[in-house]
């Protein structure tokens, strides 16, 4: 076997840096020295890539990796995260499996800096599909070395052995031999994983594919799971941080006379920064009120209602996608052509949990507990902004209370970080939901414009599709086109405050652009929209979810609109497939939507945790509603308007449609869970509205004013 | 303006000197250090800081403290006396009723606040008393049948 064993106390390879950093950070990881360390990468090496600007000292050529015990507790490291989608339960589920130990042995340590080693962060559904592959290799390779080191001890030959919970044991005979824990007694081996070793096949697993509930559960229903705000650090004060009345506008003066006055209170004024710090939070939000500032404002002239001219109008630069034949060829081709616009507004992320850090000087360390997708991000901004070497900088990643994309920025870090760096005293910050909506990046507002075509046989012969400010994720047609080209367009600060990734990232508001156009077409060939689908698609895996959601709905078919409200869509995200079919209630007087059911097929090969994967798609459908019917900022200029819940609906219980769900069994390469399914919201809610109305929406949300607008045009 | 206040915490008398504009939520959360009972929006809108005062689900942002004095108030901590878990809290593991679980102690505590009042709630019963607690993960479905299901544990 080529592993290297390590006597605790005596490195072996000193002299060679890379090696010395590892053992270094090997140190750092806390408990017993010995034990079997397998460290392994996940995905491409473009996944690993630092930010150039920063150089880590830690290891940088593996981004995770697994520790076997003495005790046989399995711990994976990894700089992903736990927000809500369940990874803590389904990674450890496939660790389990791979290393034939029960499922309850293993641990996550997660998303913290010191700890884990560097991970880009989460998002992108990428922990299952490209995370996932790279564990189940390292664990195959620690179970090869785990069943060489017992084949020694016993003098016959690995492949004649077998394992159970982490018991060896000879084939065929049920007698436990030594267990895992027995063989990482007193010893310490490394091993750097370069080659990919072979894991099991999809048929053998059977942890992984079975339904597991999730292993944080007990914790948070009792109130005991911590998130970043529900630590208390010895002396710690709560920040309360002036904010600008609008993005862009710049301090001229504050006055913090009337703000002093409170006993207790700390001000902290650094440039643009001017901050209270008070041992209670509210007596430092009263003390903030106190004080005047003056600000000159830049304004932006540009509204919510407004903002699809400005960004046609911005001099976006165009980038092709994806281009096939020649759309001149398409459009003689066809018999009738399509020409349409689509629209959607910014859209808040809106977790439940505000963005808070805490940030506190721990010796030389300045340790930082954060609700963040990115630790090792929110180190390198640390670093680089307040001039730190990496080391000294801890970044801790609790339990997050949701994210969807938003706290992949965590510029309330560096404002916790610099206030306890500027006070010496740690600091609390806790956005209110007020800051939240002001500094969330939001789902950027976009345009699509769409113009296709049919032919006489009711083909679709033209496809050119262009969308503006959404991101190209999604924007791929999937039906068979032979003319067809897809142009993304974008520019760099044209929005008028922070934008940023949204769950499914672009896939959402490219969706509904496409699938609305596909029901217009099938519409005006008088062909009901699912038989229009099946006529011209090709691709089997999107034929195959297409007909499992037919069958879980009961479909039956119709030239639309029937007056059933029945909708459809469809599309591919994160490397799954996922269609939709959904029943609505338009109240024709009101405008108002009631969504009756909707259900879902997923293919997203193999499934580690059914059960897990089925509450991501509730979840999609549930939050896909939302930016469907109710959720769209306010603004005028760079003046956010939106500022709480009261003028912000996100959906709630009384909305809860039926929903079924089902996930094609495949024995395939795992892809994405999270996010999928929130995809086809908008696309199978207008078609569902058409269905049932007549009258075709073309901007999201659907708001009964709209919807009424819309049946009133005819 | 500070006033001593005596009330009931999960079980245990206590009292604290408050100002009159404080809240019960904050003041659970720093002087109590119960943190389980969450802050979400500050205006009484997501249900993310209900806590029961004398056996009513209230929004703990919205309850000043001079308010509380001489009420009872439970909060997840102390829904249950011993360590095991309460029928809600057993119900909401056993159908996997949450995501991230920040909403969650809300939730179970809006419950109990229903079933208090109304140990047999029907299926809209249930979703109107729940509707103004929001869950952006949309572990809804989950959480109505959790709270179905606790409804029969806690009637046996
Ligand atoms: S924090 Fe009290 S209702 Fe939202
Ligand atoms: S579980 Fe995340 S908000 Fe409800």
């Amino acid at each position: 076997m080529d592993y290297t064993e390590i006597s605790p106390d005596k490195s072996t390879s000193e002299s060679n840096n890379i090696w010395f950093k590892r053992r270094d950070f090997i140190k750092l990881t806390g408990g017993s020295l010995a034990g079997l360390l397998i460290f392994f990468r996940a995905g491409p090496f473009s996944l690993l890539a630092t930010p150039a600007d920063v150089k880590r000292s830690l290891p940088t050529d593996y981004n995770a990796f697994l520790k076997i015990d003495e005790d046989g507790t399995v711990s994976c490291f990894t700089g992903k995260i736990e927000m809500g989608q369940g990874v803590i339960t389904s990674l450890a589920q496939m660790l389990a499996d791979e290393l034939d130990v029960s499922f309850n042995k293993v641990k996550m340590v997660m998303g913290d800096t010191d700890l884990c080693p560097y991970d880009a962060g989460t998002w992108g559904s990428l922990s299952i599909r490209v995370f996932g592959p790279a564990m189940l290799a390292a664990a195959a390779e620690a179970r090869g070395v785990l069943l060489s080191l017992a084949a020694e001890k016993c003098g016959s030959t690995a492949d004649k052995l077998t394992v159970k919970d982490g018991v060896i044991s000879i084939s065929g005979t049920n007698e436990p031999l030594v267990s895992y824990g027995e063989l990482a007694k007193g010893r310490r081996i490394e091993k750097f994983l370069d080659t990919v070793s072979k894991p099991k096949d999809y048929a053998e697993y059977k942890i992984m594919g079975s339904s597991m509930l999730r292993t944080d559960a007990v914790s948070k229903v009792k109130g005991e799971a911590l998130f970043a705000g529900d630590y208390r650090i010895p002396g710690m004060l709560y920040a309360k941080i002036l904010r600008p009345p609008s993005h862009g506008a710049t301090l001229i003066s504050a006055d913090v006379t009337a703000a002093k006055a409170i006993p207790g209170v700390i001000v902290i004024e650094d440039k643009q920064l001017i901050a209270i710090l008070h041992n209670d939070p509210e007596i430092a939000e009263k003390a903030l009120r106190l004080i005047k500032a003056e600000y000159t404002i830049s304004e932006k002239q540009v509204d919510d209602k407004s903002i699809y001219d400005y960004l046609l109008n911005s001099g976006a630069e165009a980038k092709v996608v994806n281009e096939k034949g020649d759309l001149t060829t398409g459009k003689s081709a066809s018999k009738t052509v399509f020409e349409k616009t689509y629209y959607n507004s910014y859209v808040a992320h809106s977790a439940i949990e505000t963005h808070t850090a805490i940030a506190y000087q721990d010796e030389d360390k300045l340790v930082v507990i954060v609700s963040t997708q990115s630790p090792f991000g929110v180190q390198d901004m640390i670093c680089r902004e307040l001039g730190l070497a990496l080391e000294k900088v801890r970044i801790i990643t609790p339990f997050v209370g949701g994210a969807f994309g938003g706290k992949a920025p965590a510029q309330q870090a560096l404002e916790a970080a610099q206030l306890a760096r500027i006070s010496g005293k740690p600091v609390m910050v806790n956005w209110t939901r007020e800051e939240e909506f002001f500094y969330d990046t939001f789902r950027p507002a976009a345009v699509v414009k769409l113009n296709s075509g049919i032919d006489a046989q009711s083909n679709i012969s033209l496809w050119d599709y262009n969308v503006y400010y959404a991101g190209s994720r999604g924007s791929d047609t999937v039906y068979e086109v032979p003319d067809q080209r897809t142009t993304s367009y974008a520019a760099r600060n044209v929005h008028p405050f922070g934008t940023g990734a949204w769950r499914a990232p672009g896939n959402s508001t490219n969706t509904f652009a496409r699938e609305s156009q596909i029901d217009i077409m099938a519409a005006a060939s008088g062909i009901d929209p699912f038989e229009f689908r099946l006529k011209n698609l090709k691709d089997e895996r999107m034929i195959g979810v297409l007909k499992a959601v037919a069958g879980l709905f009961g479909w039956t078919r119709a030239k639309s609109p029937s007056g059933r409200g029945y909708g459809i869509a469809c599309g591919i995200d994160a490397g799954s497939y996922v269609a939709h079919m959904a029943e609505v209630k338009v109240d024709n007087k009101t405008g108002h939507v009631e969504v009756v059911r909707v259900a879902c097929a997923q293919d997203m090969g193999f499934c580690v945790n059914p059960h897990g994967s089925k509450m991501q798609m509730e979840g999609c459908i549930m939050m896909g509603l939302g930016y469907t019917l109710t959720e769209e900022i306010a603004f005028t200029g760079s003046n956010i308007k939106t500022s709480n819940y009261g003028t912000y609906q996100i959906p709630l219980f009384s909305w809860q449609p039926k929903m079924e769900t089902l996930i094609l069994e495949k024995k395939e390469a795992m892809q994405g869970g999270g996010e999928p399914a929130i995809i086809c919201m908008g696309g199978v809610i207008a078609n569902a509205i058409f269905d049932a109305t007549g009258a075709r929406l073309f901007q999201l949300p659907m708001t009964p004013e709209r919807i009424l607008a819309a049946i009133s045009k005819g | 303006m500070e006033k001593i206040i005596h009330f009931e915490l999960n079980g245990k008398k206590v009292q604290i000197q408050v100002e009159k504009d404080q809240s019960l939520l904050w003041t659970l959360r720093t002087h109590f250090g119960l943190t389980g009972t969450k802050y979400g929006c500050g205006l009484g809108y997501c249900g993310a800081c209900t806590v029961l005062m004398d056996n009513e689900a209230v929004r703990s942002c919205n309850i000043l403290m001079p308010d509380v004095d001489g009420k009872k108030i439970i909060t997840i901590e102390g829904i249950t006396s011993d360590n095991a878990l309460h029928p809600l809290q057993q119900a909401f593991v056993d159908h996997d009723a949450l995501q991230c679980g920040y909403c969650t102690p809300g939730m179970i505590i809006n419950a109990y606040g229903l079933l208090l009042k109304n140990p047999t709630p029907t299926h809209h019963q249930i979703i109107e008393s729940m509707n103004d607690n929001y869950c952006r993960c949309g572990a809804h479905p989950h959480i109505v049948d959790a709270i179905k299901s606790a409804a029969k544990v806690m009637k046996e």
